[in-house]
C-alpha cells in the first residue's frame, strides 16, 4: 500500500493546534444552537447537584484555610504601618475580587472538569454516545448542554459560598487577636466591596463555569483510542481549563479596571 | 435450533448497498461493497477482525460516512440525510452494540425509557411502564427492571441492549457481534432471541459475527467479507461449498471436527 506524505500548512504541531481551536469553536457553536427547548431538566438538576453539592466539602476546607492563612500573612505588613484596622476590608477585597473566583474555578477545573472529561470519554469509547445517537435521541443536548448549563450556574454559587467561608476563616483569625463582633467585622469588610466587585466576580465565574464545562465536555465527547483516550481526555480537560481560566482572569481584570 | 426457511425473491429490498468504499487514512477498509437485504430476512456478514464489518453497519446506521457509494435503507439515502432527518430515520433502525453500550449511570428501566421518552413525549407513565414491561418480557428479563448495568451478566446486558432497541419497534435490526464474549450456552440463547425478534417484530437484520454457530443459527443468507469486498453470498452451505482457502480456513477454525 502506498502511503502519501502528509502535507502541513505551517507545521504538524501548529496545524494540529489551530485545527483543535477550530473544532472547539464549532463545538461551542453547536452548544448555542442546541441550547433551546426542550430542556433535559432532570439531567440539568442532577448535574447541578454533582457540580455544586459534591464540591462543597473541598471548597469548604480550602476556603476556610485560605481565609485564615491570608489574614495571618497580611497582619504583619499592616501592623508595620499601624493599619491593622484595615485588615477586614483588605481581606474582603482580595477574596471577592480575586481569590474566591479564581480558586473556585481552579478547584472546579480539577474536580468537575476532569470528571466531565472522564465520564463523557468513557461513554464515547464504550459506544454509549453512539447508542444514544442511533436510538434517535440527541446525546449532545443530554450530555453536553446539561453539563455546561450546570457548571455555568453552579460556579457563581460556589464562588459566593467560598467567599463567605473564607471570610469566616478570616474573622476567626482576627478574633484570636482582637475582640471584634461578627457583625462589626462584616460591616467593616463589606464597606469596601462595591457593586462592580460583586458584579464582575459574578460574570467572571459564569464565564469560568462555562469554560470548564465546555472544555471538559469537548475533550470527553471527542475522546478516542480506548481507555488511554479517557485518561487523556480527563487530563486535557483539567490542563486546558486551568490555562483558559488564567487567561480569562487577566482579561477580566483589565475590563473591570476600565470601569473602575 | 433450525431456522424456518424464507424465500426472499419476491420480497421488498429494505437495505441496498452499492459500491460502498471507506478508508481510514491509508487503510482501505471497504473497497466496493454491494449487498441487498430483503424484508424479513436475516443476513449474516462474516469476516475476520478488522475487515470492516462493523464499519459497514455503522455506515448503514449513519454513524459513519462512506467515501463513495450509496447505502439506501428503507428508501432513504443515509449519507444525504441532515441531522433532523437522520433522527427520524433512526426511529426505524435498531442497533445492538458489541459492548451492549448500556448507560452505566441509569437503571435498566431508565435505559429502556431513554429513547421512548424523548421520541414519544406525549406518552403517559402507564404507557411507558407497559412498553418497558413488554420488551423486558420479550427478552426474558422482567426481574432486572431496577438493576444497574454493572449488576448484570454479559448475556443479560446483551439482552437489555436488544430490548432497548426493540422498544422503538424498529423495522431494521443491526447486530454487531451479538455473541462476542459469551459462553456457548448464553450464545445459543442470544441466537434464539435474534430469531424470535425476527419473527415477532418482522425485522430485517444484518448480523455481524465471526461466530459460525451464530451465523448458521440466525442467518437466512451469509455474506463473507474478504479484502474489503463480499467474496461469497448465499446460504450457509453454499458459502462453505467452495475451494477458496480463505473461506475454508474460516470454517476449519470455527468447527472442530
Amino acid at each position: 500500500m502506498n502511503s502519501k506524505p502528509r502535507i502541513h500548512v505551517l507545521s504538524e504541531k501548529l496545524d494540529g493546534f489551530f485545527g483543535e481551536v477550530y473544532n472547539n469553536v464549532l463545538f461551542i457553536g453547536r452548544f448555542f444552537s442546541e441550547l433551546g427547548p426542550p430542556y433535559e431538566w432532570k439531567e440539568i438538576i442532577r448535574q447541578c447537584y454533582m457540580v455544586g453539592y459534591r464540591s462543597l466539602p473541598l471548597i469548604s476546607v480550602t476556603s476556610f484555610v485560605i481565609g485564615i492563612v491570608f489574614t495571618k500573612q497580611s497582619r504583619p505588613s499592616l501592623s508595620e504601618f499601624g493599619a491593622e484596622s484595615w485588615l477586614p476590608s483588605l481581606v474582603a477585597i482580595a477574596i471577592f475580587r480575586a481569590l474566591a473566583p479564581l480558586v473556585t474555578a481552579l478547584i472546579a477545573a480539577g474536580k468537575v472538569g476532569s470528571n466531565i472529561g472522564a465520564e463523557l470519554g468513557s461513554m464515547r469509547v464504550t459506544e454509549q454516545i453512539d447508542a444514544m445517537e442511533v436510538s434517535a435521541t440527541n446525546p449532545f443536548k443530554f450530555l453536553v448542554v446539561s453539563r455546561v448549563i450546570a457548571t455555568s450556574l453552579m460556579l457563581p454559587v460556589l464562588m459566593f459560598y467560598m467567599a463567605f467561608i473564607s471570610m469566616i476563616g478570616a474573622y476567626l483569625n482576627i478574633l484570636v487577636n482582637e475582640d471584634t463582633s461578627l457583625v462589626a467585622f462584616f460591616g467593616n469588610a463589606l464597606e469596601k466591596i462595591s457593586f462592580l466587585d460583586f458584579f464582575s466576580s459574578l460574570i467572571k465565574t459564569i464565564v469560568f463555569g462555562f469554560s470548564i464545562g465546555i472544555i471538559g465536555a469537548y475533550q470527553g465527547y471527542n475522546a478516542t483510542q480506548g481507555t488511554q483516550g479517557v485518561g487523556r481526555a480527563a487530563n486535557a480537560a483539567v490542563v486546558t481549563a486551568m490555562f483558559v481560566v488564567f487567561i480569562e482572569e487577566i482579561v477580566a481584570v483589565q475590563i473591570t479596571n476600565w470601569f473602575r | 435450533m433450525h431456522k424456518k426457511e424464507i424465500h426472499t425473491d419476491k420480497r421488498e429490498v429494505v437495505i441496498a448497498v452499492r459500491q460502498l468504499q471507506k478508508s481510514f487514512a491509508n487503510n482501505h477498509v471497504l473497497r466496493g461493497v454491494d449487498l441487498d437485504v430483503h424484508q424479513g430476512e436475516n443476513v449474516v456478514v462474516l469476516g475476520r477482525s478488522g475487515t470492516g464489518k462493523s464499519v459497514l453497519i455503522k455506515i448503514i446506521a449513519g454513524l459513519l460516512k462512506q467515501d463513495s457509494g450509496t447505502a439506501m435503507v428503507l428508501g432513504e439515502n443515509v449519507a444525504t440525510l441532515d441531522r433532523k432527518e437522520l433522527r427520524k430515520f433512526r426511529l426505524r433502525i435498531g442497533f445492538s452494540f458489541q459492548s451492549s453500550a448500556l448507560y452505566d449511570s441509569m437503571t435498566v428501566r431508565e435505559n429502556l425509557e431513554f429513547p421512548l421518552l424523548r421520541n414519544s413525549r406525549n406518552l403517559g407513565r402507564a404507557a411507558v411502564d407497559k412498553a418497558v414491561q413488554e420488551v423486558l418480557e420479550d427478552v426474558g428479563l422482567p426481574q432486572t427492571v431496577n438493576q444497574f448495568p454493572a449488576e448484570l451478566s454479559g448475556g443479560q446486558r446483551k439482552r437489555i441492549g436488544i430490548a432497548r432497541t426493540l422498544i422503538m419497534r424498529p423495522s431494521v435490526m443491526l447486530y454487531d457481534e451479538p455473541t462476542a464474549g459469551l459462553d456457548p450456552i448464553t450464545s445459543v440463547e442470544i441466537n434464539s432471541l435474534i430469531n424470535e425478534v425476527q419473527e415477532r417484530y418482522n425485522t430485517s437484520s444484518i448480523i455481524i459475527t465471526h461466530d459460525l454457530t451464530c451465523a448458521k443459527a440466525t442467518g437466512d443468507r451469509m455474506a463473507v467479507l474478504l479484502d474489503g469486498k463480499f467474496e461469497s453470498v448465499g446460504s450457509f452451505e453454499e458459502v462453505f461449498a467452495t475451494n477458496d482457502e480463505r473461506i475454508n480456513s474460516f470454517y476449519d477454525y470455527n468447527f472442530i471436527d
